[in-house]
């Protein structure tokens, strides 16, 4: 029997194809996330054992622990859309096609909407002293704003979706979902007052942002019911 | 190809003249170390945002009147949050302003949890055998949201009334429509506390000295 050889230097391993790789999956975790937009509030959500991941396409209100309503919608052609219409509501209200292309890529702002040309062209001291004194959208019953963004944002929605050739069927399994993220220690009242604005526009069903909590509760809960 | 070079590299023999025959050799393993890294952030920070919703389905404006009688007082539970996070109270059956008693109880899983998969524990025997079928592929997964509707939505299944007054958290109300959606209680609703009932749970809470 041959002595078995035992090489001198050590084994040589080829990485190119595992560096290529894991360069591929960088690149497309990279070019795939999406960068969160600036929220001019906190709102930290409760937690609940709730896996429904929050919809696509959605209205969402976020309300802070003050009771502020802020809007936002998914979209920029929807946005594009809902400022075009909220400018015929709002006649008084003037923008320039500078100010309605930022506002299509802004996110959840919380200005009533006469300040909101002045919010969207101002730089970022303007912002966070407007974010500061904003109350939010007004939505008390005698100017009730956000139950207008509301509305109108349902119609540019469904314009925007027409146009890109979804059908009725379609808009129904998978039209526009309404979420509110309220912070967890607001007061119920402030996001019921919300929830009514809602409903006077005949919509009832609504996601309501969360945390998830230690995923096993769930588990432990099959447990004891068996 | 790249390999891994041995530290030292190997011996007195720097060449002067001869090229090596092979390519340059680089040593990969930081880069490899280097785009993991990167690429373990990128998938947990992708992952770690998504954000989680519950749906609530909240009743179109009816005839409340009309809607309570048909329901059977027998099956009722009404949960009663207060101001504080901790004044989580219960009663069973309708409200009787003398004779009711509200019991304290708390949204940890040994609190309100335990007393409704109690109540609902037919219900909930039911969903777990369709939760076994659905494992095992007896039934499919319309089937199963099919029966599941039907068994929590059956006439004599408990239901509970959350009661909320205007000061209460909502991280209490998501918490309390959480502990309903674990115990398989899909009869239920929000509604604003009465009065006799603010007072009665404000008068349980001084008496249990809750106030935080």
């Amino acid at each position: 029997m041959p002595k078995i050889k035992i090489p001198k230097s050590a084994p040589s391993l080829d990485m190119t194809p595992m560096v290529d790789l894991a360069f591929l999956l960088v690149t497309f975790f990279m070019l795939t996330a999406k960068f969160r937009n600036m929220e001019p509030i906190e709102a930290d959500p409760p937690s609940s054992t709730s896996l429904t991941q929050l919809p696509e396409k959605v209205m969402l209100i976020t309300i802070d622990t003050a009771g502020r309503a802020y809007f936002d919608i998914s979209g920029r052609t929807v946005r594009e859309k809902l400022i075009s219409r909220m400018m015929v509501r709002y006649p008084a209200v003037k923008m320039t096609q500078e100010q309605i292309e930022n506002f299509s890529k802004m996110g959840t702002f919380g200005q009533p909407i006469e300040l909101l040309a002045q919010y969207i062209s101002g730089d970022e001291d303007v912002k966070a002293a407007l974010d500061q004194a904003s109350k939010g959208i007004p939505l008390d019953s005698l100017n009730n704003q956000l139950g207008d963004w509301i509305q109108e944002g349902y119609y540019a929605f469904v314009d925007d979706a027409t146009e890109q050739g979804m059908t009725k069927e379609q808009l129904k399994e998978e039209g526009l979902r309404y979420a509110i993220k309220a912070d967890a220690n607001t007061e119920y009242a402030k996001v019921e007052k919300v929830i009514d604005v809602f409903r006077e526009k005949q919509i009832f069903q609504f996601n309501m942002v969360t945390n998830l909590e230690g995923a096993d509760s769930n588990a432990d809960a099959s447990l004891t019911a068996e | 190809m790249a390999e891994i070079v041995e530290g030292g590299g190997g011996g007195g023999k720097h060449g002067k003249k001869k090229a090596k025959k092979g390519s340059a050799r680089i040593d990969m393993t930081p880069m490899v170390d280097l785009a993991f890294l990167l690429l373990t952030f990128f998938v947990l920070a992708a992952t770690l945002a998504k954000p989680k919703a519950m749906e609530i389905i909240y009743p179109k404006e009816v005839d409340e009147q009309e809607d309570k009688t048909k329901l059977d007082d027998a099956l009722a539970t009404t949960l009663l949050l207060g101001e504080h996070e901790n004044e989580v109270f219960y009663y069973t059956g309708a409200y009787k302003p003398d004779t009711t008693q509200l019991t304290l109880t708390d949204l940890s899983k040994d609190g309100f949890r335990k007393i409704m998969l109690d109540k609902n524990a037919r219900v909930n025997d039911q969903v777990n055998q369709l939760k076994a079928k659905l494992e095992s592929k007896e039934i499919d997964e319309l089937t199963y949201e099919e029966a599941y509707k039907q068994v929590v939505g059956a006439k004599d299944a408990p239901f509970v009334v959350i009661k909320t007054i205007d000061e209460t958290k909502f991280k209490n109300v998501i918490s309390a429509m959480d502990e309903l959606n674990i115990c398989n209680v899909r009869k239920r609703a929000i509604q604003d506390m009465a009065e006799t009932e603010a007072i009665a749970v404000r008068q349980r809470a001084a008496e249990l000295d809750l106030k935080k």
